[in-house]
């Protein structure tokens, strides 16, 4: 029989440590659904995702209950929706509607893939789509935005860096009168990867199969608990032990959770995204994992790296324990939906130039922060800009997730409710950078080699 | 298919005999049982084979949560397979 205490020790994670499956996301493809008719094009996608997607959310319902494991999020990430536009032509938030429609039909809380990848150029489709982002997210509720404007192997498109700067603007501004929402839903990527389940940033790459699903796991809380248990004097090369065990456990259970739900869907299983994945609840918090190592606040000097090492060895307990591991894979740190970064944003420890750096060593990037209203188009670009010059150089995902509070400035808060949380409006740099980012053009792609 | 009910709570008379009997009332066949004191409180694991349950495994779940609330007792019941995944190789 199992060992009682390991029968405890799971009961206590998911009880006490808010242990959970974060999401499982189904990659449905819509290239069967391109027809040079933009109504044709949206009647095939609804025909399309309300089929294969239709037990989706039942499924993991039912996983839930039997195994006792709450699942927060069913999701759904389809093909970048500028391909299509590319076909039919027309207005892109069609296109988003259609998605919406789909999202409400079979009960998911997300739609990913209103996307563009423009890393090295625009094709047909591209351009109209970005344009119309903001007007897409603030006529949907479900459906998220994202857009790829830099590679390691292509550079960073600065045509896009400059539009995308504007757009986010423009998107909090047509969702003022509902907490700036519209720019939460907008991810802009350097590296993106094709197989991420996780939003806003999911889409369906076309490289992966017709349908397929990823499971994202999660569980700061779990981690937070065993390090909270270890003394004081622990050397930081036995506390990344600790976390290599504590993720392996985590991302068992999370590849237990996926081959099962493929399984019951008949669908391919994907990846396991190990990724420790914060939420507003107070505990299970990224910030306070770094904090338990021994700063007082996150954004102290030694958070970034904490932070490294936490990522590493996150990614090296959670590798043994999965056959397959993709998608972003690593510490996400969403100031909005971490209660330790928040309490570190107010006490002004937590400084945008310290995420900065932070986001040279852990997945994705600037996530969810709140910026005042006042901030130009052109520092968001420039953000924007600094933080895809990380990824590219760095051949690691980044991205940028910034919300202007339209109307406030810093000591102002928005409040997003649920899994987005709240954000205080930071204080950041607003030198003006416009000459640079109105130059345009394309920053090429960082030599592969001399590495120094 | 197994599942695993842990209990947990104060000690008192009758705790194992009452979820045995729940355990029969719902056709669940108990296969090996563990309890021990730890820090004054009762805990115990059982394992069950839910093949033959008279009702869905999910209202099975349910029943025995309730039951325990009503006991004052913390009862999860899980499927056997997420406690091997998770701490076996």
């Amino acid at each position: 029989m199992i060992n009682v205490d390991n029968i405890l020790e799971t009961i206590k994670m998911i009880n006490e440590e808010d242990l959970d499956v974060r999401t499982i996301t189904m990659g449905i493809s819509l290239l069967d659904c391109a027809d040079a008719d933009i109504d044709k094009s949206c009647e095939k996608i609804y025909n399309k995702i309300t089929t294969k997607a239709k037990n989706l959310v039942a499924v993991g319902e039912q996983i839930e209950k039997e195994y006792g494991i709450p699942i927060i999020n069913k999701r759904i990430s389809v093909t970048p929706i500028s391909m299509l536009v590319a076909v039919s032509g027309g207005d892109p938030v069609k296109y988003a509607h259609v998605l919406e429609k789909c999202a409400q039909a079979v009960g998911v809380n997300f739609i990913g893939g209103y996307s563009a990848l423009v890393q090295k150029g625009c094709a047909a489709g591209d351009r109209e789509l970005m344009e119309s982002i903001p007007r897409a997210l603030a006529e949907t509720e479900h459906v998220c935005a994202s857009v790829n404007i830099g590679s390691t192997k292509a550079g960073i498109n600065m045509n896009a860096v400059e539009l995308m700067g504007r757009k986010i603007v423009e998107a909090s501004e047509l969702t003022k009168d509902r907490q700036c929402i519209g720019a939460a839903k907008l991810v802009v990527f350097c590296n993106a990867p094709e197989d991420n389940p996780f939003m806003a940033g999911a889409f369906h790459g076309v490289g992966e199969p017709d349908v397929v699903l990823h499971v994202g796991v999660s569980g700061p809380g779990v981690v937070r608990a065993a390090l909270a248990k270890a003394p004081k004097d622990l050397p930081m090369d036995e506390i990344a032990d600790l976390i290599k065990k504590t993720a392996f456990k985590i991302t068992r259970m999370g590849q237990m959770v996926g081959n099962l739900a493929s399984e019951r869907l008949g669908v391919p299983f994907g990846i396991v995204d190990l990724s420790l994945a914060p939420t507003p609840a107070v505990g299970d918090s990224v910030a306070y994992i770094l904090e338990e190592m021994g700063l007082d606040v996150c954004g102290a000097y030694g958070t970034t790296a904490c932070l490294a090492m936490l990522n590493d060895a996150v990614k090296k307990g959670g590798v043994m324990a999965s056959s397959s591991v993709g998608g972003l894979s690593g510490a996400f740190i969403p100031v909005s939906e971490d209660a330790g970064m928040i309490e570190a944003t107010r006490k002004g420890v937590l400084t945008l130039e310290k995420l900065e750096a932070m986001t040279a060593v852990c997945s994705v990037g600037l996530d969810m922060i709140v910026v005042p209203g006042y901030t130009s188009a052109s520092v968001i670009s420039g953000i924007i800009a600094d933080e895809a010059a990380i990824g590219m150089v760095n051949s690691k995902t980044t991205a940028v997730r910034l919300i202007p509070a339209i109307g406030k400035d810093v000591g102002d808060e928005l409040e997003f409710g649920g899994l987005l949380g709240s954000g205080p409006v930071m204080k950041i740099n607003q030198t003006d950078c416009s000459v640079m980012i109105n130059r345009k053009g394309k920053i090429p792609a960082p030599l592969q080699s001399l590495k120094n | 298919m197994r599942a695993v009910i842990s209990v947990v709570g104060k000690d008192g008379v009758g705790i194992l005999a009452n979820v045995s009997n729940k355990c029969a009332e719902a056709k669940a066949n108990v296969v090996d049982v563990s309890q021990t004191i730890m820090d004054d409180m009762f805990v115990m694991i059982m394992l069950v084979e839910v093949d033959q349950l008279a009702t869905e495994f999910t209202m099975f779940v349910d029943d025995m949560e309730a039951f325990g609330k009503s006991k004052g007792l913390d009862i999860h019941v899980m499927h056997e397979d997420i406690f091997k995944s998770m701490h076996t190789i």
